[in-house]
């Protein structure tokens, strides 16, 4: 049984004489309880979108939602604001992108936590001071007994990204969904927030959504990985799937700009042709079509479907070939 | 936020923090000002004239509200009597001791500023609050009201609420000049609190179920107030000047022996001829600490500024 099940989930912004636009087109994935599922996409992609409307955060007014959220058999698209506010945090935490603006700056840290203690596990200020402290340790704060009194700008970016998790697990949320947690922090601590989170998340048995740009965060952490596009998944693979024989050319043409060590002095970084901003509507063909090495007049034309292929799911017409190994002749 | 310049003042700061145990912005905005002599000086000025207001009745050497009669010995249509023992400046036009009239209305002047200020600010706080909390048709309706208070020319509105109320105490003055100042802090209010409804922490607030009336106390006033301080400061050398252009005007107390600096320049301005300094040196009074409150407004609202912080 999954933890959160999503069923063609599509958002589509209603703006004041203004075409809609779709951000999120029919994106189903589902996440088992302790697993970690990667969103992964360029800016635009929608990841951050689908994520918001999972959480509920999305604007009513402007937003057209439509498909399902199940969250344990509760479809979290139906509920009201209010019942929201009770599973927010309780059971569907949330890690942002920027530590330092998702922390008020006007309230000391320990006072963050404690809010969230006592408002979804009832208890009382001083016991919700004590834990928090825990919390703060738990998460590797130095001297969390002092920390918990300081400000957000006295922490530093790292440690800010610390509390920041220390909030969003205090009530050991079933699901916690990471928003590029890594993207605002020296690449250093980046791998220590990395390895914090996995280690939190397989001890408390929490699932995680991880969403990024980084295929790198992918490789170290996510049992799945969904790939987006324009809105649109456009490959599902296993990660090892993923690295070794990924089939969709977006997600190809990702693996191939990423900057390798072993490269030869001199070698080029190889990007992704044109921009987001190219794409053609998926209704006319397919989104990626304008930048796709492989793209013939049937992308252009036809919009393809999202299909099983091997272990996994593509929505390519012309799939980079896989090389089959020599043994599973 | 700093540049690798800034860094090593960063960490002396940093070092102090530690030694304080702990910091939080307004004391960092503090510590700012204590730095800025522009600063110092309105804070000095304002310190002077809140010492002068309290202390007014053991500072004047005379009673300011009776006449003496060897100053109305002197008085005729011509002549006002200048300095001479025991009285510092002399004479006003009905025989009071003008020195101990003007630190009488010192105190009078705080108590017009400061009261109008203050209902300005939390009339103005409660509409901005609610438009900004609520957002939907209460915004709408709230900040119509306060556009239309806005179209009114600031003086002309508060004769107007003057001559409307026109109950011939202070509290005319007060209430005028703090009906003018609402519609600027309701705005004020409303716009910082929009800004923090969409800012990342409150929808990282909102993530985590907390809830709704404590979003908007703890995570979206506390961050707004800031400008509203700054403009209050700023408002109370307005209210000041306002205050004095109704009392000038005949709209305000019209007890003429109740000394009210700007009810002395306009009971003056018949006497240039025979006594100028009846007039100058209320006029002075007002004008310094005018300065001094638009002064430490200004320094404050610039300790403030995010842009200005290392």
């Amino acid at each position: 049984m999954a933890l959160l099940d999503v069923r063609d989930l599509s958002v589509v912004f209603t703006r004041k004489r203004a075409r809609p636009f779709t951000a999120v087109d029919n994106v189903s994935f589902s996440v088992e309880p302790g697993q970690t599922v990667g969103l992964v996409g360029e800016s635009g992609s929608g990841k951050s979108v689908t994520s918001l409307a999972i959480m509920g955060l999305l604007p009513k007014r402007g937003a057209e939602i439509t498909g399902s959220v199940s969250f344990s058999d509760t479809d979290l698209l139906t509920l009201s604001e209010k019942q929201l506010r009770d599973r927010r945090g309780r059971d569907l935490g949330m890690v942002f992108q920027d530590p330092l603006s998702s922390l008020n700056p006007v309230i000391p840290i320990g006072l963050q936590i404690t809010e969230v203690l006592e408002r979804h596990r009832g208890m009382s200020r001083k016991q919700a001071r004590v834990e928090a402290v825990e919390l703060l340790g738990r998460v590797g704060l130095p001297d969390p007994g002092r920390r918990v009194s300081e400000y957000p700008h006295q922490l530093s970016g790292g440690m800010r990204q610390r509390a920041l998790i220390a909030i969003a697990l205090a009530c050991r949320p079933k699901l916690l969904i990471a928003d590029e947690p890594t993207t605002a922090l020296d690449v250093t601590i980046q791998a220590q927030i990395l390895a914090l989170l996995s280690e939190l998340v397989s001890e408390t048995g929490t699932a995680l959504i991880m969403i990024t740009h980084d295929l790198g965060v992918v490789a170290g952490l996510c049992d799945e990985v969904n790939v987006m596009y324009g809105g649109r998944i456009v490959e599902r693979a296993e990660r090892h799937a993923l690295f070794a024989t990924a089939r969709h050319p977006y997600t190809h043409g990702l693996l191939a700009s990423i900057p390798r060590l072993d490269a030869a002095r001199g070698d080029k970084l190889i990007p992704i042709k044109g921009s987001v901003a190219d794409n053609i509507a998926w209704e006319e063909g397919c989104a990626f079509a304008p930048r796709c090495p492989n793209a013939t007049d049937r992308c252009r034309n036809e919009p393809p479907e999202l299909v099983p292929d091997g272990a996994g799911m593509l929505r390519c017409h012309n799939p980079v070939a896989v090389a089959v190994p020599e043994g599973a002749r | 936020m700093t540049g690798p310049k800034l860094l090593s003042r960063r960490k002396a700061d940093r070092i102090d923090e530690l030694a304080q145990g702990g910091t939080s912005l307004a004391k960092d905005a503090l510590r700012r000002m204590a730095s800025n002599p522009v600063a110092i000086l309105g804070a000095c000025i304002i310190a002077a004239f809140v010492l002068l207001a309290i202390f007014a009745p053991l500072l004047a050497p005379k009673d300011p509200f009776i006449p003496y009669p060897e100053l109305q010995a002197q008085l005729t249509p011509t002549n006002i009597p200048g300095p001479m023992p025991g009285f510092l400046l002399g004479s006003d036009q009905n025989g009071y001791d003008f020195f101990s009239r003007l630190l009488a209305g010192a105190r009078q002047t705080l108590i017009v500023g400061v009261g109008a200020t203050i209902i300005g600010v939390t009339i103005g706080m409660i509409i901005g609050g609610l438009a900004g909390a609520f957002g939907g048709w209460v915004d709408t309706v709230l900040m119509r009201f306060t556009d239309i208070l806005l179209s009114i020319p600031s003086l002309l509105l508060a004769i107007s609420i003057a001559a409307l109320f026109a109950s011939g105490n202070q509290w005319t003055v007060i209430i005028a000049v703090a009906m003018v100042c609402v519609p600027v802090f309701a705005r004020l209010l409303r716009g910082s609190m929009i800004a923090q409804r969409s800012s990342d922490h409150v929808l990282a607030a909102t993530a985590l179920g907390v809830r709704r009336r404590t979003i908007v106390f703890r995570h979206m006033l506390p961050n707004s107030v800031g400008p509203v301080i700054v403009q209050a400061t700023l408002t109370l050398a307005t209210a000041i000047i306002d205050a004095a252009a109704l009392s000038f005007l005949g709209l305000g107390d019209t007890d003429w022996r109740r000394a009210e600096w700007g009810l002395m320049l306009g009971n003056s301005q018949d006497l240039l001829s025979v006594k100028p300094e009846l007039a100058f040196y209320p006029a002075i009074a007002i004008i310094i600490v005018a300065l001094g409150f638009t002064l430490l407004g200004e320094s404050m609202r610039e300790a403030l500024d995010p842009k200005n912080r290392r």
